[in-house]
């Protein structure tokens, strides 16, 4: 058999920690090889090896048989091996062609000569199928389009073999379809692909073969046709993993929150939330299901004070809420979990530690008459650390040095320690792999059965049905239709989604008010 | 190499380099470099007389340096050092001039008026930025123009047409017999104990308060700062605000200190300018400032004597002491250099 790339009994330590202790992969010609693993598993830093960025102590690569010694990136691009990041590394306001040059620009004596490289791009696109507008800019295009862009920066610079990073965490269900679809066609045109992911649903659909690797030791390699995804879970987590979510019946109770014909307009001033309704009962969990843009990140800014409300009402616990800022909101009992962990979840420069007093720190114990108690973080931080499970070094680390599943956790903690009324939970398990979404599933259901309420946001159909025990369906920033999770079909919810609302279905008396 | 030893190895390596590089320049120019560092060593340590010029030269640069530095940990960039310095300069002069009373009262009440100024002058670019989104550059480098016509329109009120107030009374001066005799007579003053006073108020400030906590979180991350409930405005105000005083306080040194009147300027001092190389040179930290600082004021210092000792004309001296700071703030390239030569080293073993 011959192999493109052969990693063989990688080593790679960062002072004590063995981040990779003998592992080996071997890419076969033509084939998609899954790299399986959890979050801090050791697959990026394997993969960095792999592109140059890290030299490893210890094992050897070859390419296409002859031993490499890759010290930097510009050794792998020569070798053909070609990076598609998870956060991509764009320059939003060029254009497509320009970032695809970037760091090799063409010239024409002298000048950069945007034409050619512009018809090359689109040549490639034709291709590949990849539909991509080599003048568009950046900025204007879907993060579907964006990786596209990704793809053919690593194309036009000639990658034989391509490694894509978690590539499908940012994208929307229709993306990953096509994203499918274009790996496929890369495959067929005599590329070879490493993907690493941890959601087994893709590996099973798109994966000829699969290497395991779990807490940086290599497992093994699998060949996909001859497993599943019950197996699978169990070689990357060490133990058998549940995909349904145990839960009881709920028994909710009063309402906590209570959302009244509400009305939130973006920063141009255009109507996201329109007259929205909602209500969440102590001891339930209510899941707001949806395609991305249709107003949920907005309902939750505005029912957390981040954004002002133009019209309606928010009541907690039979409070008038509305227009509040966000500390008086979180001191009447809630607890958010936001969308967006870089951006509103954790201050990255800060240690985790402090992370994890984020709204606590101005209260007693921490605070008092004004002066820190630094000590004090330090021991809350650590029982947090310990109650949910957050894989670091200790309090001290810099929250930037987490995997995103361990900053997760972190936040989680964060929010699920004070114990709030409604917890509000955005978007609370993207990017994660199963071991870290069974558990952040069940403490969402302990919240619930502690009688407290849940308000679930998410993108994943399995999740809002795994999870929730009322479904609201939003389109287009108004509720279409409220159902429980078992007397409804994931086809009928994606068509409320996409705003096919049929009325005269049975679901329909369940509607809120 | 361990970190420890690179952190020490690189200002060493670095000062070293801009010597070097500062003495190519002397000799190209036609002058003797060891005749030009003995004079600025001599100008900086010469005798006790220098060493208390010397001192009193750190002092300002220490205070601009906290502002600079306390403005950026609070992620913003301060440019109007120097007008909120020239305003605190002046209204701790007017002080020292308007009234007299007994020094328990009148020296703190000067240098109190000065941080007022300052921490005024500090105020109004960070209302702009909290409320209108203003950026601060723009409106601090407005604020020093203003600062320094207005400063010179009231100087000549005050002086009835002259370009200088009268002298300030000594109940509000900061000079201390005990550091003149110390020194043969410099103008050393007390403000230099004040001045580490406040780099100690900073550090207590940014690591041990709450505001210090909801500042650092501002600087790194609105968003987030605002997620977790903090008032964005105030504290962007705040940090302002607190930045503005320090500088005035800077002020203050030159005011009741170092001349004990206020002229009107034909220009900048610079010393508001210096701190932003000052603050960048520590790392934003309080004790970087003081290293900063302590490079800053005795360069400038010493380097006054280049030009009598060694009869260097002041534009090569300029060009030296400059260099000199340039390799200094280059420490992340010299960093780099060692770094790769300690591997280059340990790969042919």
């Amino acid at each position: 058999m011959e192999y493109v790339i052969e990693m063989l009994n990688i080593r790679k330590e960062f002072g004590n920690f063995v981040a990779n202790d003998n592992i080996t992969l071997q890419l076969e010609k033509g084939e998609i090889h899954a790299l399986l693993g959890e979050n801090g598993a050791g697959k990026s830093t394997l993969m960095n090896v792999l592109f140059g960025l890290y030299q490893p102590e210890g094992g050897e690569i070859r390419v296409r048989g002859k031993k490499v010694d890759i010290s930097n990136p510009n050794v792998a691009n020569d070798l053909g091996i070609g990076m598609v990041h998870q956060h991509f590394m764009l320059v939003e306001n060029f254009s497509v062609t320009e970032n695809i040059i970037l760091g090799s620009e063409p010239t024409k004596m002298g000048v950069t000569n945007k034409k050619d490289a512009a018809q090359k791009v689109a040549k490639l696109s034709e291709q590949y199928g990849l539909n991509v507008d080599p003048y568009a800019i950046i900025e204007d295009i879907s993060v579907g389009m964006q990786q596209r862009v990704e793809i053919l920066k690593t194309l036009y610079r000639g990658a034989e073999i391509l490694i894509f990073d978690e590539p499908t965490a940012s994208l929307t269900p229709q993306e990953i379809t096509e994203l499918i679809q274009i790996m496929k066609r890369l495959i067929a045109e005599g590329k070879s692909i490493i993907l690493i992911t941890h959601k087994l649903k893709e590996i099973m659909d798109v994966s000829d073969r699969v290497t395991v690797i779990r807490k940086g030791q290599g497992i093994g390699t699998v060949t996909t046709s001859e497993t599943n995804p019950n197996d699978l879970a169990a070689l990357m987590v060490g133990r058998q993993v549940t995909f349904k979510t145990e839960k009881g019946p709920a028994y909710p109770t009063e309402e906590i929150l209570s959302v009244k014909d509400l009305v939130v307009e973006d920063y141009r001033g255009i109507a996201k939330v329109k007259n929205l309704n909602l209500t969440v009962r102590k001891g339930e969990i209510v899941g707001i299901a949806g395609i991305d843009g249709n107003g949920q990140s907005e309902l939750i800014e505005a029912i957390t004070g981040l954004r002002k409300v133009k019209s309606g009402k928010v009541w907690i616990h039979g409070k008038d809420v509305t227009g509040m800022k966000p500390r008086k909101v979180t001191e009447s009992g809630v607890g958010h979990i936001p969308q967006d962990r870089h951006k509103h979840g954790l201050v990255l420069d800060f240690p985790i530690g402090h992370n994890i007093a984020l709204q606590t720190y101005y209260t007693a114990p921490i605070s008092k008459s004004g002066i820190m108690d630094y000590n004090k973080i330090t021991e809350k931080a650590q029982q947090i650390i310990k109650d949910f499970d957050v894989r670091t070094q200790g309090p001290h680390e810099p929250a930037r040095a987490l995997s995103g599943g361990n900053q997760q956790k972190a936040i989680i903690g964060r929010e699920v320690d004070r114990n709030p009324d409604l917890l509000i939970a955005a978007l609370p398990t993207r990017g994660l792999d199963v071991g870290a979404i069974e558990f952040i599933h069940s403490r969402l259901i302990e919240q619930r059965d502690n009688g407290k309420a849940v308000l679930l946001i998410s993108f994943e159909l399995d999740e809002v049905m795994n999870v929730s025990d009322r479904i609201a369906v939003i389109h287009d920033g108004e509720i279409v239709d409220v159902v429980i999770p078992e007397e409804t079909t994931e086809q009928q919810l994606g068509l409320l989604m996409a705003g096919h609302a049929d009325k005269d279905k049975k679901g329909g008396k369940h509607r809120v008010e | 190499m361990s970190n420890r030893a690179t952190n020490l190895l690189v200002p060493i390596v670095s000062v070293v380099l801009g010597l070097i590089v500062g003495a190519i320049i002397m000799l190209v120019s036609g002058y003797s470099p060891i005749e030009g560092y003995a004079a600025l060593w001599n100008g900086i340590f010469g005798d006790l007389y220098t060493i208390g010029e010397t001192l009193r030269q750190i002092t300002p640069y220490l205070l601009a340096g906290l502002a600079v530095a306390f403005a950026f940990r609070s992620g913003l960039f301060n440019i109007g050092v120097e007008g909120q310095l020239i305003v605190g300069w002046f209204a701790a002069a007017y002080v020292g001039v308007a009234v007299e009373l007994p020094k328990i009262i009148h020296l703190p009440l000067a240098i109190l008026a000065a941080a007022v100024a300052g921490a005024l002058w500090g105020f109004v670019p960070g209302l702009l930025k909290a409320k209108f989104r203003v950026h601060e550059v723009i409106v601090t480098i407005m604020m020093n123009y203003i600062a320094l016509h207005v400063t010179n329109a009231l100087i000549r009120t005050v002086s009835e047409g002259g370009d200088r107030t009268e002298r300030i009374f000594a109940s509000a001066s900061l000079r201390s017999e005990f550091l003149e005799n110390l020194t043969e007579f410099s103008r050393l003053h007390l403000g230099l104990l004040l001045a580490l006073i406040m780099v100690g108020v900073m550090w207590f400030i940014l690591e041990k308060t709450t505001l210090g906590f909801e500042l650092k979180a501002v600087g790194f991350n609105q968003h987030a700062s605002e997620y977790a409930g903090m008032n964005v405005n105030k504290n962007i105000i705040m940090a302002m605000v607190i930045s503005g005083a320090f500088a005035g306080l800077a002020g203050a040194m030159e005011a009741l200190g170092t001349f004990e009147y206020v002229s009107s300027k034909g220009g900048f001092t610079g010393i508001g300018f210096d701190g932003i190389a000052v603050a960048l040179l520590g790392m934003n930290t309080p004790l970087g400032v003081i290293f900063g600082a302590t490079l800053f004021g005795s360069l400038k210092y010493g380097a006054l004597n280049m030009p009598n000792a060694a009869g260097i004309p002041i534009e090569i001296v300029e060009i030296v002491i400059a260099v000199i700071i340039f390799f200094v703030a280059s420490g992340y390239i010299i960093r780099l250099l060692l770094l790769r030569a300690a591997g280059k080293k340990k790969e042919a073993k």
